[in-house]
């Protein structure tokens, strides 16, 4: 898709969520991991690069506001355990970090934009189980759109959005879009 | 379509910066306690070395497996090259078991590009090394290593080496590492000059572009830079300097000519090292000397290029090169 085209998608894009809804949908599931990690004394955040990275620093912040203690946060690019890798050329490569502690023993939540096919998150498990071996795995996601192609399901959702698959979910982050919006568009023909 | 890397001169500088980028992720690796992705299952690699090679052959073993593709070792030693057997009829051996891709080291330079371009066989070819030629993931990895060195670990990433002086010295007649960096040095906009004695600088040197000078000293301060090559006195068959002592006292590196580096520059050598001979135990021992480190990233390098050219459908580099003439 080129850059005119995309932009005449996102013309067409309705938002459903902006700014301060995304806000207020993260301060509840930084309240839910608390409520039931009991404490979240031995939660450690991973974000999946791009988007998820920044939730999961957004969600530290406000873990640290709720816990008054300092919360893990790293990041797990799972570009290499991709199951649809002979598909495509090969992708550039996102940063993994670990926190230091590492992640044996601990409560690790994984946290990404949009919940679709649940591959992405099959393929985290699959990053995860190289690294260490945690006590539990939670998901976390901004926007849970269905269609599910694996057993996967998210413990915390942002929002529940129905969709057909003619439509596409696109999830903007002031981090790295200049904005925080969740728009839901029409599918390009193709 | 390529997809193979027979020489440096056939990357781009976006190719080479997302070689340089992918190392880095793929250095982290090292870091982790299972130092395996599952990236190149179930594909298989040759690794075929009819010359010695320690440093390289086992540096492209350990980037094999540690992304799960299963490898063959091969070498010419002990193998039916030894009874007269064809590099056509050994590759042809290969496609019948069904390779993915064949990393070759050759004593005759071309070797790899007869190899990928003669249609003996379907594999992905990669050139560790040919006769006095190519030797590109040397260069990627010395590149690499001054990247990491002289621009930062993460401050490099996305970033080429423009404006880096580089001085490559000994000798260039029979280095294929010498050629390989020149052309990756200078896509990556660094500025190169070549030190020897004119006795080992090859014919044609003056269309190479980098600049060529026969003094040492006075070349020392203003490098960032300085890679010592050895010098291969197995490909020399005439006398090029009058004895070692000469060559060392005017082209070696000791710990006085060290001191006239800039503070931040850094000594490199690609191995194996002839200590007192290019490089003085004092120089080869220093903190400024990176031939360790470049061994090391010799392996996230290899990991780099296997990734980009096999991980996919098809080649995430090296794609855009003109195709050679097709002979069969």
């Amino acid at each position: 898709m080129d850059k005119q085209q995309q932009d005449a998608q996102a013309s067409d894009a309705r938002p459903v969520l902006e700014g301060p809804d995304i806000a207020r949908v993260m301060t509840r599931i930084a309240h839910e991991i608390v409520e039931r990690a009991k404490g979240a004394d031995d939660v450690v955040l991973l974000g999946i690069p791009t988007r998820g990275v920044f939730l999961a620093q957004r969600l530290a912040v406000k873990l640290e506001q709720i816990t008054e203690r300092k919360v893990p946060c790293g990041s797990l690019d799972i570009t290499m355990y991709r199951d649809d890798l002979r598909m495509h050329p090969p992708r550039a490569l996102a940063r993994t970090e670990i926190p230091g502690d590492g992640i044996d023993g601990k409560l690790v939540v994984l946290v990404d934009d949009v919940l679709f096919s649940g591959r992405t998150i099959r393929a985290a498990l699959d990053a995860l189980n190289d690294i260490g071996r945690p006590r539990a795995v939670q998901l976390a996601v901004l926007v849970d759109r269905g269609h599910r192609e694996l057993p996967i399901r998210a413990d915390y959702v942002g929002k529940n959005l129905p969709t057909s698959l003619r439509e596409t979910v696109k999830v903007q982050l002031a981090e790295e879009d200049g904005r925080d919006t969740v728009l839901l568009g029409a599918k390009a023909d193709q | 379509m390529q997809r193979h890397l027979i020489s440096a001169a056939d990357l781009t500088r976006d190719d080479a910066v997302l070689i340089l980028d992918t190392a880095e992720e793929m250095a982290r690796v090292a870091d982790r306690p299972i130092k395996k992705l599952p990236t190149l299952r179930g594909r298989t690699i040759v690794n075929l070395f009819f010359e010695d090679s320690t440093r390289t052959r086992i540096s492209f073993e350990a980037a094999e497996k540690r992304l799960s593709a299963d490898v063959i070792n091969f070498s010419a030693k002990g193998s039916s090259v030894s009874k007269g057997e064809s590099l056509k009829d050994t590759a042809q051996t290969l496609e019948a078991m069904g390779v993915d891709a064949v990393v070759i080291r050759h004593g005759a330079s071309g070797a790899p590009y007869r190899l990928a371009n003669s249609g003996w066989i379907d594999a992905a070819v990669i050139n560790a090394g040919d006769g006095t030629h190519q030797h590109p993931t040397q260069a990627l990895l010395d590149a690499f290593t001054m990247r990491r060195r002289l621009v930062g670990r993460d401050a490099g990433l996305g970033q080429d080496l423009a404006g880096k002086r580089i001085t490559i010295v000994g000798d260039v007649l029979h280095s294929r590492v010498a050629r390989s960096n020149v052309d990756l040095l200078h896509t990556l906009g660094a500025e190169v000059t070549l030190v020897a004695p004119p006795t080992l600088l090859p014919v044609g040197i003056e269309t190479w572009p980098c600049e060529v000078s026969y003094d040492l000293d006075s070349t020392l301060p203003k490098c960032d830079a300085v890679m010592m090559l050895r010098v291969q006195r197995e490909r020399m068959n005439a006398a090029f300097f009058p004895t070692e002592r000469e060559y060392s006292r005017r082209y070696g590196l000791d710990g006085d000519r060290m001191a006239k580096l800039p503070e931040h520059a850094i000594v490199m050598h690609p191995g194996p090292m002839v200590r007192g001979m290019e490089i003085t135990a004092e120089v080869a021992d220093s903190g400024r000397c990176t031939a360790i480190e470049q061994v090391a990233n010799g392996v996230s390098i290899r990991m780099a290029v296997l990734y980009l050219l096999l991980g996919g459908n098809e080649p995430a580099v090296t794609h855009t090169r003109p195709t050679g003439s097709e002979e069969k």
